[in-house]
């Protein structure tokens, strides 16, 4: 049996009060919800305070580029389908730089988990809006106010036909392990967008203000319904819904690999004979 | 005698051509015969102008000729075109709407021989009659391309094979083309292109993942390495765009599996970052860039030398990596294999830097010996290592023991910040210090690795021509002719532009009476590596950046110029 201990204790680079730390325990809970050891685990992040996160429990982890922890997640999946495979980074990181690869992701529905640390707002270089941020948000770089509308990424993921989607909050943090555990076990791509304050540089969406805004979702919500889930994804603003918003069932995209089925790529020989005959194939 | 037939199929895109050209260039190397095939797409002219060359005899041919001794001539606009290259004696087949009025036409009528859909075979079998080829090898690569399963479709295009090599005998004019008897056939050859051999080489250096974003000239690679994905055991993946191809590669390597990425200049751009991702967290990746003519989209179904120094400095930051260059088919399987074992061993970024003109060109070579490569391996076994496991553990040669995640119960930390032993994130300017080190002091392994430059010709040359890449081919021709003149013209190509060994070289640079650069770039590039590594200033450069690959005969012309300057 795993037990949190065996996660660790490390000093972070985090702000007293920062959201990382909630989501942070929250994640050591579910692994261990999960019975998973340190080893079997894969923590890919990108850049960012969020993605500092892997450095702050024992696993193994690829602490990529930012905006890249999705493409480096889903090779490292590939190449060895016996990893927990968890990315894990902030808004900027997954919406803003790798918004590509996020929309791609959810349309593979590889096994892999997505933890997305949503403060909205740019921490480690110091305060610029992010594409999460309310409108209308005064920073440093947006002196008017963040223009555009904030993105949406639950209902993005809904209507891409993600497995699994789901929005926690840092300051429940048993509510949220939940969700991470459902999430790992969760067979196929699943979001789990978690709103948390920054408490050095987002003054609009403080702990109060998610305590005011933030309900979990009824019992009586059918995740399984695309058009119950539209309509609750779709509910962001006054009322911000916590809970599992959508699942399904999709095939997975590993499975499509003939090599895959053989288990990890690096256990696996070189067959001369095969590639005889496809040579001489060009004779 | 040797026999030397420059032929030149061309025609809009969708007449068949290709399939002509490779049909032929099939039955030819199954007769015996030499062959060297490239392919050209004048995308700039309306209506779209492309052109299948084969040129075969005697050979072995290495690159193709400019002046064309057979056409055929799919469109009036092919005459048009290339009426200037053609031979005394030559050759031209056309149908009879658009055929001239002059001595070695063969005006076809193909609407009397069948239905139009057919017209390629025909071509095809009264090619083969002209050449002197015996039917069946002909019939034979027809039957490959179609297959069993349409025996109605084989029976209409051997009709009309049959029909259209009865013509041939019938109205050919007297010509000197027809193919000498090969000597006796030896073991079956494979007609290979660049882009197939690298495939086939990095099948057999063990890759196990390949990311890739469809991009001319590089595509065919992986359309190749998906056709044996399955029994090959490999994932080939079309990322969502360059950079994720080449992150993705970078997790699949970290987690185990030889991994590459292929594109062009272009995608390439995209990939820089993770260049400098795989050289700060020490994964082994091997990056293919099929050169075309930049800048931006530049001429992208043409061929181009430009991106050498782009290759050899992308990425930010210091770090070590390896650039092999093939100049023939042979090089492009065993530096493919050679790339891949590299890549791990230094657990680097190696590159292989290859264009349009090598990629296409196809050219009968013998089967490899698979047995002689040995699959690359990921990672070091975890048993017997020194504990605490440390992924960057400091150590003299560089190199760190490389776990993969979840193979054993030892956590692998790997991090694009710098980083401590561990992998951690670290801002320690003294660790710092250690780690650039550890990461440059691989270099030591490249260069011990290094593929020597090969020198054709005696050392106290009259003249030297220095290329790398692709131009070996034609470079080689040009010595040869020179040579047959009575002149001393050596070749020094190199296969690896980095890193450089100057004592390799520098002395067959200083020997030589005069030294020629010949680089498919405006600017000389590597003419200016080399002065930089060694001091040593090539005097004189041929450079071609219209977008079409060097020839003999494009080089000895400015030779001559450069001679009467």
């Amino acid at each position: 049996m795993t037990t949190i201990e065996d996660y660790g204790k490390f000093e972070t680079a985090w702000c007293p009060g920062c959201g990382n730390f909630g989501i942070l325990n929250a994640l050591k809970k579910a692994l261990v919800a999960c019975d998973l050891a340190p080893h079997q685990i894969l923590l890919v992040s990108g850049i960012g305070q969020a993605a500092k996160a892997p450095h702050y429990l024992k696993a193994n982890v690829f602490n990529g580029l930012h905006g890249r922890s999705l493409p480096a997640a889903l090779g490292a999946r590939l190449a060895n389908p016996e990893l927990t495979v968890i990315a894990e980074s902030g808004d900027g990181c997954l919406y803003g730089e790798g918004g590509n690869h996020f929309l791609a992701a959810l349309r593979r529905n590889l096994d892999l988990t997505i933890l997305a640390h949503d403060n909205r707002v740019y921490g480690l270089t110091k305060g610029q809006a992010s594409p999460t941020s309310e409108r209308g948000m005064v920073t440093k770089t947006q002196p008017h106010g963040a223009f555009a509308p904030p993105f949406n990424p639950v209902a993005v993921a809904v209507t891409m036909g993600a497995s699994f989607v789901a929005r926690g909050y840092a300051g429940m943090p048993e509510h949220l392990a939940d969700l991470i555990a459902t999430a790992i076990k969760h067979r196929g791509t699943a979001l789990v967008d978690i709103l948390q304050p920054c408490v050095s540089f987002n003054k609009v969406n403080t702990y109060q203000w998610y305590k005011e805004h933030c309900y979990e979702l009824p019992a009586a919500h059918d995740p399984t319904s695309l058009d119950d889930a539209l309509r609750i994804a779709l509910e962001f603003g006054d009322r911000i819904p916590l809970g599992i918003i959508y699942r399904t069932e999709r095939p997975l995209f590993e499975e499509q690999f003939e090599a895959l089925k053989q288990g990890p790529l690096a256990g696996q020989e070189v067959s001369r004979e095969r590639l005889q005959k496809i040579m001489l194939g060009y004779a | 005698m040797p026999q030397d037939i420059q032929l030149l199929i061309g025609g809009e895109a969708g007449q068949g051509l290709v399939t002509i050209g490779q049909l032929l260039g099939k039955a030819l190397v199954r007769s015996g015969q030499e062959i060297f095939t490239s392919q050209s797409y004048h995308s700039r002219i309306r209506g779209g102008h492309n052109t299948f060359a084969i040129r075969m005899g005697t050979g072995p041919f290495f690159a193709s000729r400019e002046s064309i001794d057979i056409l055929v001539a799919l469109n009036a606009e092919t005459l048009e075109l290339h009426r200037e290259q053609l031979t005394e004696g030559a050759l031209l087949i056309a149908d009879t709407d658009f055929a001239p009025e002059r001595p070695g036409t063969i005006a076809v009528p193909f609407a009397e021989l069948g239905p139009e859909k057919l017209w390629n075979t025909a071509a095809l079998a009264l090619l083969g009659q002209i050449l002197g080829l015996a039917p069946e090898p002909l019939h034979q690569a027809v039957e490959a391309m179609f297959g069993q399963k349409h025996q109605e479709v084989l029976a209409e295009n051997r009709e009309i094979m049959e029909k259209s090599r009865e013509w041939a005998e019938n109205h050919a004019p007297a010509h000197d083309f027809t193919l000498k008897s090969p000597p006796a056939a030896g073991a079956a050859r494979l007609l290979l292109s660049g882009n197939e051999a690298i495939a086939l080489g990095a099948l057999a250096g063990g890759l196990k993942f390949c990311a890739f974003y469809p991009m001319t000239p590089a595509t065919s690679i992986v359309v190749e390495l998906i056709a044996h994905a399955d029994s090959m055991g490999c994932v080939i993946e079309q990322a969502e765009d360059e950079i994720a191809a080449i992150n993705m590669a970078i997790g699949a390597a970290f987690a185990g599996a030889p991994a590459m990425v292929a594109t062009s200049g272009g995608g390439f751009a995209l990939m820089a970052e993770g260049v400098s991702l795989a050289a700060m967290t020490e994964t082994p990746v091997m990056i293919v860039v099929g050169q075309r003519p930049g800048p931006a989209t530049g001429m992208p179904t043409r061929t181009e030398q430009a991106d050498l120094e782009f290759v050899l400095h992308a990425g930010h930051g210091e770090f070590p990596r390896a650039i092999y260059t093939p100049g023939s088919i042979e090089d492009c399987f065993e530096l493919t294999a050679k790339a891949l074992t590299l890549a791990e061993r230094s657990q680097s970024p190696v590159f292989l830097l290859t264009d349009q003109f090598l990629a296409d060109a196809t050219r009968p070579v013998a089967p490899f010996d698979l047995a002689a490569i040995s699959p690359v391996r990921a990672g070091t076994d975890p048993r017997n290592l020194p504990t605490p496991y440390q992924r960057y553990r400091l150590t003299p040669d560089g190199l760190s023991p490389r776990l993969l995640p979840g193979q054993s119960e030892y956590l692998v930390v790997a991090d694009s910040d710098e980083h401590d032993e561990d992998g951690h994130l670290s801002e320690d300017h003294g660790l710092r210090i250690a780690m650039v080190k550890k990461r440059l002091g691989k270099l030591k392994l490249l260069k011990d690795q290094v593929v020597a430059p090969t020198l054709e010709g005696e050392k106290n040359a009259a003249l030297l021509l220095v290329c790398w890449g692709s131009s070996l081919g034609p470079v080689r021709e040009a010595a040869a002719i020179l040579n047959t003149q009575g002149r001393r013209v050596a070749v020094l190509h190199f296969s690896q532009v980095w890193p450089l060994i100057p004592d390799q070289f520098r002395e067959t640079l200083e020997a030589a009476d005069q030294v020629v650069c010949v680089e498919g770039n405006a600017t000389g590039q590597f003419a200016r590596l080399i002065r930089r590594e060694t001091g040593f200033a090539i005097p004189d450069r041929i450079g071609r950046y219209d977008g079409l690959p060097f020839t003999a005969r494009y080089i000895l012309d400015h030779l001559e110029n450069l001679e009467a300057a």
